[in-house]
């Protein structure tokens, strides 16, 4: 306050004082639609997950949904594989290779993933094209917004919000329909004797895609999307942005077509704004790389359009790399980009290594800690053992129980076990030995199981045998 | 919690939210000064930048001036005007007055203990009790049925082993073939008897085993030629002459509890002395131990701490381990 004021008294005739808002109301942003290359690119592209996205639910598989993420059972089926929570590395592993492979891809082509397949985007588009439908194109829409209350304003915004609610639900009860088997959500979402907990989910997800696609759109990629906020760090020279070339395009003038604006001084640009007016996230990329371009390509498309009506060369915006905008070589294969491509290469191998060879079969040892060890018949020393046999595959096993040691233990309890899918076995064991033939108090013993059904299938699992010091 | 902190806890709370209100709406807005430029042959007079462009800016600045900076200038370096979005500043007040309604519905404000009059123990009570409803089938399908019958249903046993590793292998093992001082429940040796009224009764209501020691009535002489006795009944290595005055002592001072013959008692509890069974060892310093100071076994009663439909099922794998054995 004392500083304010203090600059006030400071301010002398000549200067000028304004009060500034810290915060600023958004500005809506009117897209208009053009056909183009980049435009049909982002059909073909985001077409095929949303269709994945919608349909891979209703897919059945051994009985179950083919994709299935069981919360209350801690159970998560993935085609022909069942995960369980102790597999959560594996989720850690794929998120962290999903991005780098963002990272890979914007150093390579910038952030191309926010233009054509981030949900947000494709939602966003989805929910424009309904707009489109029902309001008209841009100048339509435009003057539809203006327009004053009419029987025709009315009803086409009615439909153009009936169709946001109804994507948006249908959105919801997708996305809700990975937790809970989606042949028995949708009926009874619409009966409501659905469990409390998905009716709600569902309502969530509803109201939150349709608060994002109908009114945040761009506000989620500049104010809450991380990714846009730290792509400069994997941005270099070589990277391929949507750029416009301000040496041919400038300085930009409208004209007459066919007139020589050459001799008038006036570059390429024609100042037409179409790139502006496609723009999703309203900026002018003549002004620059901006942190909010999101590579869609879309005013490549506009300005292409024009370039052709005006006869002249296409590509006065267009991906290319800075480098080539500064007439510098360009690398696209960089050391760089290749030591991506390659850590990412390894990473995927080693993952997908990982999920063939995985073991649906856990053991675990946990020795008795009550009594370190029991004296039993004949002067033999006893151990228990408590082995949980975890049977992760989709179907029965049985099992043989061994173990593996330097030492002749005299193995007391079940050999052969019968474990059911999915379920956790119990099983306690004994091993017993003389005493004298121990080496040290504290002895290694391996434990091992092996299926007999299924060759290949073993599991193993270190403990001690602990007995009296007798030296 | 004592007034004085209850009112500290409230004041500081207050202070904070309502000052982070204050704050939020002290820096809504700012005032900047602009120098008019020297030369004044540019209409927007904030920064350097826009060269390039000047003609689509002047264009515009026709309809919007262009406030391209706060002011802030700081050893040349100057800041941008980049505001956030309105919603931005909505969610903060949404946060406050969440803040508000969530410390008037739950407890926060010092020991005022809020309108919904919520706690975590409670909120425990209604979980363990949500549970105990939803678990309680499991367990109850087992009441009606006797143990010998329970003992034979695979499933029952899978999951009176999980309550038998909960509760009793701490002591007994997981096994169940107990060690020093805890019983083994595998073997057919019973203290209390082994039908199945009695192993069930045994967890129920507990058992209490006392021997009293005999080192100051029959002397050390004494514990000695009863434990020669005692091992003279299991054909052990012993010195006859000592076990037949140990005999004589035995009838004196034993029977009473482990019978003249040594076969035990189940209504006391008091072990058979003539097998190779010794619930506190059978070395003879040990079984000498015995005798002269007492034992003491304590197996606390689990009526209360474990309800009795699991208890039923624990009596039944109990009694299940010892038919194993044969």
């Amino acid at each position: 306050m004392v500083s304010r004021r203090a600059k006030e008294d400071k301010a002398s005739a000549d200067d000028t004082i304004r009060v500034l808002d810290l915060y600023q109301t958004r500005d809506k942003i009117v897209v208009r639609k053009l056909d183009g290359f980049f435009q049909r690119l982002k059909r073909y592209t985001g077409l095929p997950m949303l269709a994945a996205f919608l349909i891979l639910p209703w897919l059945q598989f051994d009985g179950r949904q083919i994709v299935w993420f069981d919360l209350p059972a801690r159970k998560f089926y993935v085609f022909n594989i069942t995960f369980w929570p102790q597999d959560f590395m594996l989720l850690a592993w794929a998120l962290i290779i999903s991005a780098f492979a963002l990272f890979t891809v914007t150093v390579m082509v910038g952030r191309v993933w926010c233009g054509f397949s981030c949900p947000q985007t494709v939602w966003t588009w989805l929910f424009m094209g309904a707009e489109n439908i029902w309001e008209g194109d841009r100048n339509a829409r435009i003057k539809l917004d203006k327009a004053p209350l009419s029987w025709n304003k009315l009803w086409r915004k009615s439909m153009k919000q009936a169709s946001w609610v109804l994507i948006a639900l249908v959105t919801g009860l997708t996305f809700v329909g990975y937790f809970n088997p989606i042949r028995d959500l949708v009926p009874s979402f619409f009966t409501l004797s659905a469990h409390p907990a998905a009716l709600f989910w569902t309502l969530f997800f509803t109201v939150m895609t349709y608060m994002n696609a109908a009114y945040l759109r761009e506000q989620v990629c500049l104010y809450m999307c991380p990714y846009a906020r730290f792509q400069s760090v994997m941005f270099d020279a070589d990277t391929l942005i949507v750029s416009y070339d301000q040496e041919r395009g400038e300085p930009r003038g409208t004209r007459k077509k066919g007139t020589d604006y050459r001799s008038e001084g006036k570059g390429d640009c024609v100042d037409c704004s179409l790139c502006v007016q496609v723009c999703p996230t309203g900026i002018d990329i003549r002004d620059g790389l901006q942190y909010e371009c999101i590579s869609c390509g879309l005013c490549i498309d506009a300005c292409d359009a024009v370039m052709e009506k005006m006869n002249y060369q296409p590509k006065l915006i267009q991906f290319t790399a800075g480098n080539k905008r500064v007439h510098k070589k360009e690398h696209f294969l960089r050391p760089r980009l290749l030591a991506y491509l390659v850590a990412l290469l390894v990473m995927i191998g080693l993952f997908a290594q990982t999920i063939y060879s995985r073991m649906p079969l856990e053991l675990d040892v946990i020795r008795d800690r009550n009594v370190l060890y029991r004296q039993v018949e004949n002067g033999l020393v006893e151990n228990t053992y408590t082995l949980r046999i975890n049977n992760m595959d989709n179907h029965a096993h049985h099992y043989r129980i061994s173990t593996r040691s330097q030492l002749d233990f005299d193995y007391r309890g079940q050999r052969e076990v019968k474990v059911d899918k999915g379920e956790v076995l119990t099983l306690v064991v004994r091993l017993a030995i003389d005493p004298g033939l121990l080496k040290l108090p504290s002895e290694e013993v391996i434990f091992e199981i092996e299926s007999i059904d299924t060759a290949g299938l073993t599991e193993s699992q270190k403990s001690r045998f602990i007995g009296p010091r007798l030296f | 919690m004592s007034m004085f902190w209850s009112i500290w806890v409230i004041v500081i709370t207050l202070i904070v939210l309502l000052g982070s209100v204050w704050l939020l709406f002290a820096t809504r807005k700012i005032t900047v000064v602009d120098a008019k430029s020297a030369d004044g042959d540019n209409e927007d007079n904030n920064g350097g930048n826009n060269s390039d462009n000047d003609q689509s800016l002047a264009d515009k600045s026709k309809s919007e001036p262009q406030l391209l900076t706060t002011g802030h200038n700081y050893d040349g370096i100057e800041e941008y005007d980049n505001p956030l979005p309105r919603w931005w500043f909505n969610l903060f007040l949404i946060t406050a007055i969440f803040g508000f309604v969530y410390l008037i519905l739950y407890p926060g404000f010092g020991s005022y203990p809020g309108l919904l009059k919520w706690t975590s123990v409670n909120e425990w009570q209604q979980d363990i009790d949500k549970a105990e409803l939803q678990t309680a089938e499991i367990f109850s399908q087992y009441r009606d049925k006797p143990l010998e019958e329970v003992a034979q249903i695979p499933e029952a046993m899978k999951t009176a082993q999980r309550l038998f590793n909960n509760n009793c292998s701490v002591c007994h093992g997981s096994d169940g073939r107990g060690s020093y001082g805890f019983p083994n429940l595998a073997d057919n040796d019973w203290l209390y008897g082994g039908r199945p009224a009695a192993i069930e009764s045994s967890i129920r209501h507990g058992r209490q085993g006392v021997m009293p020691g005999w080192g100051q009535v029959v002397g050390e002489g004494g514990v000695g030629h009863l434990t020669d006795y005692l091992f003279s009944l299991s054909e052990r290595e012993h010195n006859a002459e000592s076990a037949a005055s140990g005999k004589q002592a035995f009838a004196t001072y034993c029977a009473a509890c482990h019978g003249a013959d040594a076969k035990g008692n189940v209504a006391l509890g008091a072990p058979n002395l003539t097998d190779s069974i010794w619930l506190y060892g059978g070395s003879p310093l040990l079984v000498m131990q015995s005798i002269r100071d007492g034992r003491n076994g304590n197996m606390p009663a689990q009526q209360g701490l474990i309800k009795d439909d699991k208890i039923h099922l624990l009596a039944a794998y109990v009694y299940r381990l010892s038919k194993l054995q044969q």
